[in-house]
């Protein structure tokens, strides 16, 4: 193979006048922090919600629940992001679809509405799974004290289900970040796309993606780090699962 | 609408159905009077512990009524979270919130359900803490506290919301022997200073001691509703007679 290996390329200014490759890379790699914070956000609040309606006794809500979450989780989020990106204003009333073709960031904002709706459905079913797996005495204790559903939830169910799947849910944390690669797609300028613009300007295809992929190393591995740090930190002294 | 006269807890031809074919309750009707101590008994599947349930609204029932104090359960304009505050409910397996601290255990219903100020919760809770010998333990998880010592707390954290009754479902069923005395004076003790209670339990000695009335339940339905001495000394029924040589043959 003729390759002309060039580590120094990171230095060398970029086509684009925005500074040195290494900047390209870093305007990328903050495009894919933004992006996997709202939607991290998104599929924490969603999930959780729909979570919890589906383990309410009310068969309608239940039924909802499910929907949202074999809508979100049944399509292959590609797919998803072209939906809400091409397909989604189409569908819209003139005025509102002329609204979000033309929505300043509008690659952002799809992608990390997209990408946060479809790790809902993955948090959701942990958030279900959380709940169901508390002894059935628990909701019981809090509904004998008085306490109303929305208390029993809040103060007596959610604190130890979320303790409980954790685990799950720093996994599910690291597929949000590396699920935002796929909004380059739609035209976001995220680390992924920019590693690919920096090969095509530069052709140093090696050193551009090693730098990608070192990246997305560390910035999961220090994500899973302050997770296990989160877990030690609400670690319930005495409690052994499995009850 | 209390009455001051009138039974604490009234159940007539209570029916409860898991599905058309399985009958869990069947026209079960009984009471218990203001400073009443009842202990049910019967074999395991014989709806003592769905019966007990029913008392507080935990468990459906699709027909018959309950009465607590007065209140219809069944009245939709019943606000079962506000009377279920007003029933202490213990449970087999404790179900102390492994995540709060003992205090917070105690004061957690206190503050959200009755409104007291965490001065005043505290107050109440430790003192209560101390009248079960638990005072040392305030600061700790349930995790770390034994068995007995936890549903000691459990009947604490009831007590702490001043209840009007309390129901007991197999209180000591999930302890080890030596820690079922603990439990069981705390509860003897109860019932000594006039508390309502109704009472699951295969404690016979307990029966003995402070019951006023046995129930016999066999299949969902009440076999034997006795006072205490008629039901030790001549059990009307086979299925009671048979039920008690079994657990008292030892």
């Amino acid at each position: 193979m003729n390759y002309n290996w060039n580590w120094g390329i990171f230095r060398e200014p970029n086509p684009e006048g925005s500074g040195t490759y290494l900047d390209l890379l870093l305007m990328g790699l903050n495009w894919t922090l933004a992006t996997a914070a709202l939607a991290a956000v998104i599929a924490l609040v969603f999930g959780a919600t729909i979570g919890v309606i589906r383990t309410l006794p009310s068969r309608g809500l239940v039924l909802a629940g499910d929907a949202w979450v074999e809508f979100f989780r049944n399509i292959p989020l590609l797919v998803q992001l072209f939906l809400w990106y091409f397909v989604l204003p189409e569908l819209l009333p003139k005025a509102a679809g002329m609204w979000l073709k033309t929505l300043p960031n509008a690659s952002f904002w799809t992608g990390a509405i997209g990408v946060g709706l479809f790790m809902s459905s993955r948090v959701a079913e942990q958030v279900k799974a959380g709940i169901r797996s508390l002894p059935r005495g628990q909701a019981m204790a809090g509904t004998a004290l008085g306490l109303t559903t929305a208390q029993t939830y809040r103060y007596v169910l959610l604190p130890m289900a979320f303790r409980i799947i954790l685990p799950p849910l720093t996994s599910e944390l690291l597929n949000t970040v590396k699920n935002t690669s796929v909004a380059l797609t739609i035209g976001l300028m995220e680390l992924t796309a920019r590693t690919r613009a920096m090969q095509e300007y530069s052709f140093q295809v090696f050193e551009a993606f090693t730098a990608a992929t070192l990246i997305y190393l560390v910035l999961n591995a220090s994500l899973t780090f302050l997770m296990r740090r989160l877990e030690r930190a609400v670690a319930v002294p005495g409690y052994v699962t499995g009850k | 609408m209390s009455n001051a006269a009138g039974p604490m807890i009234e159940m007539a031809a209570v029916s409860k159905w898991y599905s058309p074919q399985f009958q869990v309750l069947k026209d079960c009707t009984t009471s218990v009077a203001k400073g009443e101590v009842v202990v049910v008994c019967g074999p395991s599947g014989s709806g003592k512990s769905t019966l007990i349930k029913c008392v507080n609204a935990l468990e459906p029932f699709q027909a018959g009524t309950i009465r607590v104090d007065g209140i219809n359960l069944s009245d939709p304009g019943t606000d079962l979270p506000k009377l279920r505050a007003r029933i202490g409910m213990v449970f087999q397996h404790f179900e102390l919130f492994p995540h709060l601290r003992i205090t917070e255990n105690l004061c957690l219903a206190q503050e959200k359900v009755l409104g007291r100020s965490r001065d005043e919760a505290m107050a109440k809770g430790k003192a209560l803490l101390d009248r079960v010998g638990l005072s040392e333990h305030a600061g700790k998880f349930p995790g770390q506290l034994s068995g007995g010592q936890q549903q000691r707390v459990a009947i604490a954290r009831a007590l702490a919301m001043d209840p009007i009754a309390m129901l007991f479902d197999e209180p000591t069923s999930a302890l080890d022997p030596e820690m079922i005395t603990e439990v069981l004076d705390v509860m003897v003790e109860l019932a000594r200073e006039g508390m309502t209670m109704m009472v699951v339990t295969h404690e016979m000695g307990f029966a003995r001691k402070v019951a006023h009335r046995v129930i016999f339940m066999d299949r969902g339905e009440i076999i034997e509703d006795r006072n205490k001495e008629e039901f030790f000394g001549s059990p009307r029924s086979d299925r009671a007679q048979l039920f008690l040589s079994k657990i008292l043959a030892h």
